[in-house]
């Protein structure tokens, strides 16, 4: 039954409803799966007997005629969404021994759909890197190898652990998310298809707080039409979170028409950085022939403000944290090193629960807002946030969806950007769609030089997810993306 | 902008982090790199441009001020590293 794994969400989740198979079946060859991917090391807890428990049960609704839209489906869990009852340590070792006795809204409606839980994939700590290199549980492998020397790659981050498990087969989909590219730099690290929701499209309660303005949650798959479902049941209000909208969800999947005639897409000059590798400009450019050749019709942006976006993030986004990571204290929850008072308990807690990244942030972020920087830094990066809004409500009063790459570069080996500073540089496409709170999703569109997978990222209206599912879904197909990487892992 | 190590020392202290002599000058580095970088925001005018305070222009939703949650103290500190009964423990703050 090894092709089971091979099927797209869909196709299984019709296959499952002409009980083709069994849940049961699907579960199990999914948890082998994973068994077998312990060089990716994808997972930092894996839920078998959970999983064969949710499996059996779908199998009784799909009997009885009651099954859910997602009823049967085997999906990882980044390690930030609480699940109750299980671990859930944010790829920290601050949340040692952390189970939660809640659930996250947007797993909570994931299990209310049928979904199966195979397991909780590892991210960079708090969800802090571009690379999953920060994970307390050690790094996770990318499913793919560079042609020219084999290296062993990140998945990036820092949904890296949800990346590899979708692109190495080990689940149908996974959740991730995404505060300044963590959905969807990582989609294009790993030639799956990454959705980053409009901010309050999808309830942030019960998921570990990084960046409150600026984090949410979305699915990574492996198809449009796998991210659209998903979607489907990830999304929607909940009175729990007072930033998510009350606004109707509506049907992702009949959004893809796969017509997009007449259609405006705009392409951001500013986009056009210095150094862009040949190979990443060239797919751009295709992208934007295949668009043309279905229809659409392309015109030049300006977004005037995009440079200062990941500046202006790195105040912001540490600010932030600074503020969500004060309540890791060693009282309520996780790990407590012993001191001489309670101070210097909360210090030696921080300082061996936290790793390097996480401390340079919560330290820019303590910086920022200290008194007598409070407004140069941080009211500043909140004026700039204002025009790189702005920048985007201009463009979108001429055009219907924007096409950028994804990243600057293809997937890197562990160890070969040490630079905090050149590590940021990853995000610099995907962080003003944060910065801004639209819609984005990356696409896997072509490879490398090096054979490695490359994305390209439309940005769409804030809540018109369907047009972008629309446009996302007429470029999947002009792409045609079959590659896959070897079966190296198992 | 740079910091100096009594500034890298004072922040770590304000963010309850203890920093080791070596630490505290990899991160001085660091952090100068970053807020170097970060410097590149006084080009632009902001003059008369508002601060962001809500990335989506929604009217936040207001409930009725009444208790809809509770009566769960047991799980409140069931992931406590050290309780007593329905108590955080702490080290001695008064004497």
């Amino acid at each position: 039954m090894a092709e089971l794994t091979e099927l797209s969400l869909a196709d299984a989740r019709d296959g499952l409803k002409r009980r083709d198979f069994s849940a049961l079946e699907l579960a199990r060859a999914h948890l082998d799966a994973v068994s077998a991917a312990g060089d990716l090391n994808a997972f930092v807890t894996q839920t078998d007997e959970h999983a064969l428990k949710m499996a059996e049960a779908s199998d009784a609704r799909l009997a009885d005629g009651s099954a859910g839209p997602l009823e049967g489906i085997p999906l990882a869990i980044k390690d930030l969404f609480c699940t109750e009852g299980i671990l859930t340590t944010a790829s920290s070792h601050i949340l040692d021994g952390f189970v939660p006795t809640y659930e996250s809204t947007v797993t909570a409606q994931l299990w209310r759909d049928g979904a199966v839980l195979v397991g909780k994939t590892g991210c960079d700590e708090f969800a802090m890197g571009s690379s999953n290199e920060t994970s307390y549980y050690g790094p996770v492998i990318n499913p793919w190898r560079r042609k020219s020397d084999g290296a062993k790659l990140v998945p990036g981050g820092s949904s890296g652990g949800s990346a590899s498990a979708v692109a190495g087969r080990l689940a149908m989909g996974a959740t991730a998310t995404d505060t300044g590219g963590s959905i969807r730099q990582p989609a294009a690290f790993t030639g799956t298809v990454g959705l980053k929701p409009t901010y309050g499209r999808c309830s942030r309660w019960g998921i570990v707080a990084f960046a409150s303005s600026l984090d949410q949650a979305g699915p990574l798959t492996r198809t449009v039409r796998d991210s659209a479902i998903m979607l489907g049941s990830m999304a929607g209000h909940d009175p729990k979170d007072t930033t998510s909208i009350d606004t109707p969800v509506p049907d992702y999947e009949a959004a893809m028409t796969g017509d997009i005639r007449g259609m405006r897409i705009g392409i951001p000059k500013e986009y056009r950085v210095d150094n862009m590798p040949e190979d990443v400009d060239a797919l751009w450019q295709k992208g934007v022939e295949w668009l043309k050749a279905a229809g659409a019709e392309i015109q030049e942006v300006s977004l005037p403000h995009t440079k200062y976006a990941l500046p202006a993030y790195y105040i912001v986004a540490p600010a932030e944290a600074s503020s969500n990571l004060a309540r890791y204290d060693g009282v309520r929850y996780g790990l407590r090193v012993p001191g001489e008072d309670l101070i210097d308990m909360y210090e030696n807690t921080r300082a061996a629960g936290f790793g390097p990244e996480v401390k340079r942030r919560v330290l820019i972020g303590t910086y920022v807002l200290s008194a007598g920087y409070y407004d140069a830094y941080y009211i500043k990066a909140q004026r700039v946030r204002t025009l790189i809004k702005r920048d985007f409500e201009q463009a979108f009063e001429a055009v219907d969806m924007i096409l950028t790459p994804t990243t600057p570069n293809a997937a890197f080996a562990p160890g070969e950007i040490t630079d905090p500073v050149t590590m940021y540089l990853n995000d610099i496409f995907t962080v003003t769609v944060n910065m801004a709170g639209l819609p984005g999703i990356s696409v896997p569109a072509g490879l490398s030089a090096d054979g490695l997978p490359l994305g390209l990222q439309l940005i769409g209206k804030a809540f018109d997810e369907e047009t972008l599912f629309r446009g996302a879904g007429v470029l999947e197909e002009a792409a045609g993306f079959d590659a896959r990487p070897d079966h190296w892992w198992a | 902008m740079s910091v100096d190590q009594a500034t890298v020392r004072h922040i770590a202290r304000l963010a309850r982090i203890k920093v080791s002599d070596t630490e505290a000058e990899t991160l001085q580095g660091e952090l100068s790199a970053i807020l170097d970088w970060v410097e590149q925001l006084s080009e632009v005018d902001t003059d008369g441009v508002a601060p962001m305070t809500s990335v989506v222009e929604a009217e936040m939703k207001k409930r009725e001020d009444a208790v809809t949650d509770g009566d769960i103290p047991d799980d409140i500190v069931r992931n406590a590293p050290e309780r007593d009964d329905h108590f955080f423990v702490v080290p001695k703050v008064v004497e």
